[in-house]
This record gives structure tokens, sequence and C-alpha cells, in this order.
């Protein structure tokens, strides 16, 4: 806007375009100078005041981004300015988001890994008042109900998403996306609320087992599981199936045969990243298996104990000395991280090892 | 197979449905039918298990004032948490989508988005250790200072709270929880903006600032609002973060930020309440779950047709 400045426009043509002067440019070190200039007034400041690593910090890059945006605004101009500010704030967005994941993961390894020994993971509670103890119990029934909520969620939801792309048609097809974008919304407490529900209905008031925190898992994990598989069918190209059919093939050894098959590698991702989601939630497994000090394996019988709930009853009711059990809850939040983060990485390494050559 | 057919060459029209195609179009068809009435299924438990607490008399509720009076305060909690967790949240996202869309070099994008995607996946537990063990101690000292300085503003008007678990730290830690999602919707969106607008942009002499804002952020609003709303659906929803993190008192409702006294949620009261919970009691907290439920079903659906509509918009411009 500024540059083309023509309010008399009619007048003589004498000045011609390349008379209009680039404004001139801050150097390259312009911004590192800023902020360095910006660290040495952070310090001053933070004498002022407190320093500590917090108050240095924010004072550099709010000195800093100020300091370079007053100089650009008087070379460079008001317009330019503007973009080095945004520059600045969405550079600061980035970096104070990443400030709760550094001190999340700091923190609970720190505090975690205090009891992260052999004991841990071979005793259960059995009997145990203070020291000592583990979760040998809950990592066992935390297995077992994933394992049962793998069983039940991957089959419906790998069909479904086929029926989505292979089959659906109309309303019908529309009508399940939209719930299972809806289902995708249910909070896990709700879901936990129901699988209660359900169960009480044949079992009685004040029910606790393991298969109904299984189900409870599975409307949780259903729909995470058809979005990506939908999303990894659809990728599978139409030549394929197109040359299948050619060859007169039917259409569900097409499917069984070729399209599953070419998308195996994101299937297993879809697999492994719908387990991530659902192994580490509390609220419906606090609601619907509860907790016990014992090893119980069987999730027809009674409670069970699991990882996250094990994990918040160490917390919140750690025993007469406390730190043994909020020592023990760290220790269960960190092995449920690690748990998490291994899956996550394992969905990386399978779309990346396994992913079919596209040929591009 | 064709051979034994002598009629094939003429025009058939009923293409021939073999056993193992009806069957495998069946059980697909099926699993997408069980889909709907799980959902279904969800709705009708809980309003099987509630009802009882609807009928109930007032007096037998917990509360002692009927199941609307034990619900109305929690409901408040639960929509101040999340619009509060959702003004900290949104900004920031939009400003990593921005960051990590438009700004960063685009060899390192992927290994920041993954970065950012790896908050979503950290388990809610964990959310609420990190928020009662590092973040609440740190607030503390800020909490003091706002009722000091800030004690005329009613949100801030304080006794701060000594332990950190106020709303405030609760609105935090949920913005936290809730920004990869916010943020991974935004920068999808704004991944399909279409570089002729964002080169023709460029090419005007627009700088970055100028050309996100005329081509980028119009592209993506309804993204970044469908983004934000999901993110909604998910911070009313969250439990245990809360449950651990909130100090609440029952039935509050205070605008107050800052204070020890608190309005609970309804899913952190659940997870409180029921496995203590017997009989009138566990119906009452049903019935605050289908609250729940309703609410977020409304605020997700709200949030799947924003998107959607862009969705549909998106591929012929």
């Amino acid at each position: 806007m500024s540059q083309t400045s023509a309010p008399q426009a009619p007048a003589a043509p004498s000045p011609p375009p390349t008379s209009v002067q680039p404004r001139p440019r801050l150097p390259r070190w312009a911004t590192a100078a800023a902020f360095a200039g910006a660290a040495v007034v952070a310090v001053l400041l933070g004498v002022l005041t407190a320093l500590n690593l917090v108050t240095f910090v924010l004072y550099t890059a709010v000195v800093g981004t100020l300091a370079l945006w007053a100089v650009s605004r008087r070379v460079e101009g008001r317009r330019k300015a503007k973009d080095r500010l945004v520059t600045s704030l969405v550079l600061g967005a980035f970096a104070v988001t990443l400030v709760p994941l550094l001190s999340l993961v700091y923190e609970v390894v720190r505090r975690g890994v205090a009891r992260l020994d052999g004991e841990f993971f071979n005793s259960s509670m059995v009997g145990i008042i203070g020291p000592g103890g583990g979760a040998y119990h809950a990592i066992l029934g935390t297995l077992i109900i994933t394992g049962l909520t793998v069983v039940m969620s991957v089959p419906i939801g790998l069909l479904t998403a086929v029926y989505l792309v292979e089959y659906g048609t109309g309303r019908l097809k529309r009508a399940i996306t939209f719930l299972v974008d809806v289902m995708t919304g249910i909070p896990s407490i709700v879901a936990g609320l129901f699988a209660y529900a359900l169960f009480a209905i044949f079992f009685g008031p004040g029910v606790r087992l393991g298969i109904a925190g299984a189900v409870a898992l599975s409307v949780l994990m259903i729909p995470v599981m058809v979005r990506s598989a939908e999303e990894v069918l659809k990728l599978v190209p139409n030549e394929l199936r197109e040359a299948a059919y050619a060859l007169g093939v039917p259409k569900w050894r097409t499917i069984v045969k070729v399209v599953i098959p070419t998308a195996i590698a994101g299937l297993g991702t879809s697999v492994t990243l719908a387990i991530a989601r659902v192994i580490g939630e509390t609220a419906p497994l606090l609601v619907t298996v509860g907790i016990t000090n014992a090893t119980n394996l069987d999730p027809f019988d009674g409670r069970m104990a699991t990882l996250p709930v094990f994990a918040y009853y160490q917390l919140t009711q750690p025993g007469v000395p406390p730190e043994f059990g909020i020592d023990r809850a760290w220790t269960a939040a960190l092995v449920l991280i690690m748990l998490v983060m291994g899956l996550n990485l394992l969905a990386r390494l399978i779309s990346h090892f396994f992913a079919p050559k596209t040929g591009r | 197979m064709t051979s034994t057919t002598p009629s094939t060459g003429s025009t058939s029209r009923a293409p021939v449905r073999r056993l193992g195609d009806r069957l495998f179009a069946g059980t697909s068809r099926g699993a997408g039918i069980l889909i709907v009435l799980i959902l279904a299924g969800v709705a009708g438990f809980l309003i099987v298990q509630a009802a009882p607490a609807f009928t109930a008399p007032r007096a037998d509720v917990p509360g002692g004032h009927g199941v609307v009076a034990y619900i109305a305060p929690l409901l408040f909690g639960t929509a101040l948490a999340a619009v509060l967790a959702l003004l900290i949240a949104t900004p920031l996202a939009v400003g990593v989508a921005l960051f990590i869309t438009q700004f960063a070099p685009r060899r390192l994008a992927q290994g920041l988005g993954y970065l950012v995607d790896l908050l979503a996946a950290i388990p809610s537990i964990v959310y609420g250790f990190w928020g009662i063990a590092w973040l609440a101690p740190r607030l503390t000292p800020f909490y003091a200072w706002l009722a000091d300085h800030l004690g005329f503003i009613p949100l801030f008007a304080g006794p701060a709270s000594v332990t950190g678990k106020t709303m405030f730290t609760v609105g935090l830690v949920l913005g936290v929880m809730i920004l990869p999602i916010v943020s991974a919707i935004s920068r999808e969106v704004f991944l399909q903006v279409p570089s002729l607008h964002r080169e023709a942009a460029l090419a005007l002499g627009a700088t970055r600032w100028e050309m996100i804002r005329m081509a980028v952020l119009p592209y993506g609003r309804s993204g970044i609002i469908g983004g934000a709303m999901l993110g909604l659906g998910r911070a009313l929803g969250e439990t245990l973060a809360v449950a651990i993190v909130l100090s609440a008192s029952g039935g509050i409702v205070t605008f107050n930020l800052i204070s020890p006294d608190n309005p609970s949620t309804i899913a952190s009261n659940i997870a409180l309440q029921f496995p203590e919970s017997t009989g009138i009691g566990v119906n009452t907290l049903v019935a605050s779950g289908l609250a729940l439920f309703v609410l977020t079903l409304a605020v997700n659906v709200l949030a799947r047709a924003i998107v959607n509509r862009r969705s549909q918009f998106s591929g012929a411009n």
C-alpha cells in the first residue's frame, strides 16, 4: 500500500517507476543481535526482580521481540516490522508448547526412575504396607484387558472400514461415517458408564469385571480403528481392484487377497496407534474394573488391577507413609508413558519398513 | 466357469451373487450397523440406569435437592474448565500450526509435527500427575500476585489457593491436552490452502504475515473453528486430569478461578464419587454422565458439521 502512493495520478509521468527506492533491509545478523542484546537487558532486569531461568528466558523473548520490532519498524517500515513480530510470536507459541512436553517427560522420568526396579515388575501389592510392592498384577491386568479390547475392536473396526470403502453407498454409509465421527468424541468416562450400565443389567448393581472394562475400551477404540483403517484402505489404488475384477476374481477375494495385503502396513500402524490410544485410559476402567491388590487374571471374575488405575490409587491413596505409594505411582506413570511411546514408535516403524513401494 | 453356462454370451444383467461375496458383504455391513447399535446402546443403557434418579424422591438424591440441582453446578464447572482450556489452547495451537506449515524449514516440519502429536499420545492420568506435581506448585506465587494486584476482577478475587489446585490450573492442563487436537486439524487445513493463492499473495509483494492473513487464515477459518470445537468436546469429557488436579467442593458456582473452592466437573465428579457410591447415588452419577454425553454429542456434531463443510468445499478451490 505505502509504496504505491499515487494520489496525484494524472500528474506528469516524469518520475519513472524505477525511482521507487526499496526500503533498506536489516542485515541477517539483526535478529541474533536483537536477542543477544535482549539477553543482557534480561540479566539486568532479572537482577532487579528475581533472576532465574524462567524470568531470564521470558525477559529475553519479550525484550528481544520488542527491540527487533522497533528497529525494523524504523528501518524497514511498518509492514516488515509486523511480519517480524508475527514470526517471533509464532515461534514463541511453538516454544511454549514444548514446555509442557519436556517438563512432563522430565518430571515423570525423574520421579519414576526411583522404583523402576525388578521388584516393581514381579511383585503385586498383596500384604504390602510401606516400601516394596509392585505393579505385576496391574501390568498383567492391563495386557489382558487391552488384549480383549483388541480382539473385539479390530474385527469390527476393520470390517466397518471395509464396508465404508468397498461396499457402502447412500444413506447408510453417510450415517455410519457420521456416527463414527461422533463416536470418537464420546468422553471416556461415558464409555465406562455405558459398560457399567450394560453389565449391571445382567450382573446386578456394583458389578466390577475385566470384560466390562474391555467393552468400555472397545467403545473408544472402534471409532479410532475405523477412521484410520478407512483412510488406509482409501489409499489402495483403484487400478489394483479393477485389475483383479478384470481377471474374474470375486469382490470378496479381491478385498481379502489384494486390497488388504496392499494396505497391511497401514493397517498395522492403525491398530498400533489405536492400542496406544486406549492403553492409557483410566476413567472407564476406574468405573468398570476397579482395583485390587491381588493378581486376578480372569476377566470374567471380579475386580482386576490395571496400570492406569493402579497409578491413580497409589497417588491419591498412597497409604500411611505416603512416599512409598507415591513413588510407585510415578513409576507406574513412567511405565505407562514408555508403553504408549513405544507403541507410537512401533507404529512409525511399521509404516516405515512395511509400506508398499508406490513406484512414484 | 464360463463353459458351464451355455447362455453366457447373452446379456447377463444380474451378476452371479457368490456365497462368499454375500457372506463378506453381509458381515462388513453388519459391522457397520453394529456401530450404529453401539451408539444407540450407549444412549439407551445410560437412560435406563439414569431413570431412577429422576423418579426418586428429591431428598434421596445426593445433595438432597433433586437431580437437576445436583447436576447444574457440575455442568457449570465443566463448561467453565472447558472454555478456559479452549481460550488458552486455540491461539497457541493456531500459532503452532502456522509455525509448522508456514515458517519451519520444510525438512524439519514433519518432525516438529510429530513432536506436537506426542502431546496427544500422553495418557490423561499422566497429565494429572504433571499438573499436580510440576505445574500447580509453580503457579502459586503467580496466583498470590494475581489476587494482590488484580483482585478487583471477579475472576481473580481470591483468596489465592496455596496448593495451586485451582480452576485456572485445570484450564491450563486441559489446554495443553487439547492443543494437539486443535493444532492437528488446523495444520491439515493450512496444508490444503492452494499454493496458487499463497504464491499469488507473495508475488504481489505481500510479506509472509500478509500472505497468511489474506490467503491462509480465510481459507483455514472453518478448520480452526471446527478443530477448536473438537478440542472443546475433548476438554468437556476429560476426567482424571481434572480429578487429580482440582480441589473441588460440591455445589459451588463461582467464576473465581484461583481460590481453593472450585466447582467440580461432571467427569471428574463421577470418577471421584463412583467407586464409593451405591443405590440411587450411582443412578445420579449416571444421570450426570448422560448430561455430559448429550453436551459433548451436541458440540461434536456441530464441530463435524463445520469441518465437513470445509472438506466438501476444498476440492474445487
